[in-house]
């Protein structure tokens, strides 16, 4: 049981281009499939997920593993799903540290550095999208306080993460 | 060093709350600018690499630095680093989940911590692209990639791909030009 949930979660991890919210209706339904899973009880997690730190497939297996078979079960899931990609960056990183001079290498990795920008600037709209379009005035400041924050005064994001925390926090006490 | 590896990149796990995006800040803040452990370039490299291949950006980025770092054993050092947070929140919660989602407070502080996660990844954005976005075609690239991926909701993974393309191609051109 413990070895299949490794192998279900291998293959998860082998699928999962660009990050975890394509792997979730995967995820789903293996964990029907190997923990009985319900609808409602997938919701919660997915919630808990946006809650905490870490990346929403990997707290998924987890989860399901936990469920399913205690911690043994949540290691193996953990493991299962992180190993694919944990071997695949090893092969690449060696594959281009060794062709780093090559034509091929030089020209991708110039190609595709301002492709990266532009997703990183799509990561930015997309979670400010889910705060900020109807959101309370106090969110588009924490947002313009952190880039003058980092920016000007070079504030360490952790600082800015917490600190952020706190005020959301407190602002919820409508005092 | 390999205990370095471990400890910085548990805190980036521990403090990445809106997707691996979200993550960037603190590399550049921890693996580019205190440890120096990657140049700006390289770190971009890093995460164009990450986002290419199956699996979390996250952890990906840690397998990679952790490997660049010390062979496989920093690989290892690094992506147990990165896991463990968010493992052992997931486990000491699995209990109080329904209440969790559900508590104004947290929710509250959460969504305060994405406000500041966006201004965060933009200021890394704007400084990369800075570094990064030196000629005209390339600005061109970086805001048709912005669009199609922001707007029209095409798969980053293809953009990236036809990065790839766009730079084999120039270097190649280049290369039969300059002969």
């Amino acid at each position: 049981m413990i070895l299949t949930l490794f192998l279900g979660f291998l293959k998860i991890g082998f699928l999962g281009f660009g990050g975890g919210v394509a792997m979730l209706p995967v995820i789903f339904r293996y964990g029907r499939e190997i923990a009985g899973l319900s609808q409602n009880a997938f919701d919660e997690m997915v919630a808990l997920s946006q809650v905490t730190p870490g990346p929403l497939s990997i707290n998924a297996a987890t989860y399901i593993g936990y469920v399913s078979k205690g911690f043994g079960g949540a290691l193996a899931a953990t493991i299962g799903v992180v190993l694919p990609s944990f071997v695949l960056v090893i092969i690449t990183s060696h594959f281009i540290e060794t062709y780093k001079n090559s034509l091929i290498v030089k020209g991708a990795l110039d190609g595709v550095r301002p492709i990266v920008v532009a997703l990183m600037a799509v990561a930015a709209m997309l979670i400010g999208k889910g705060t900020l379009i109807n959101g309370e005035l106090i969110f588009y400041c924490i947002t313009i306080g952190t880039m003058i924050l980092s920016m000007k005064f070079k504030v360490s994001p952790i600082v800015i993460i917490i600190g952020a925390g706190i005020i959301g926090a407190l602002w919820e006490l409508n005092f | 060093m390999y205990f370095q590896l471990f400890w910085n990149f548990f805190k980036l796990g521990s403090f990445t709350i809106g997707g691996g995006m979200a993550m960037i800040p603190f590399i550049k803040d921890i693996v580019v600018e205190k440890e120096k452990w990657l140049t700006e370039d390289e770190m971009i490299d890093c995460l164009a690499i990450s986002q290419g291949l199956p699996g979390v950006i996250a952890v990906n980025v840690a397998t990679y630095i952790g490997y660049r770092l010390k062979g496989i054993k920093g690989a290892m050092v690094a992506t147990l680093g990165v896991v463990m947070p968010s493992f052992f929140i997931i486990i000491a919660l699995i209990k109080f989940l329904s209440e969790l989602s559900d508590n104004v407070y947290i929710d509250g502080a959460i969504k305060a911590i994405k406000s500041a996660a966006a201004g965060l990844i933009l200021v890394a954005a704007y400084g990369i692209g800075k570094s990064t976005l030196k000629s005209v075609s390339k600005v061109l690239i970086a805001f048709t990639s912005f669009a199609l991926v922001g707007f029209v909701s095409i798969n980053g993974l293809w953009a990236i791909v036809a990065g790839i393309i766009i730079g084999i191609g120039t270097s190649y051109y280049e290369k039969w030009r300059d002969r």
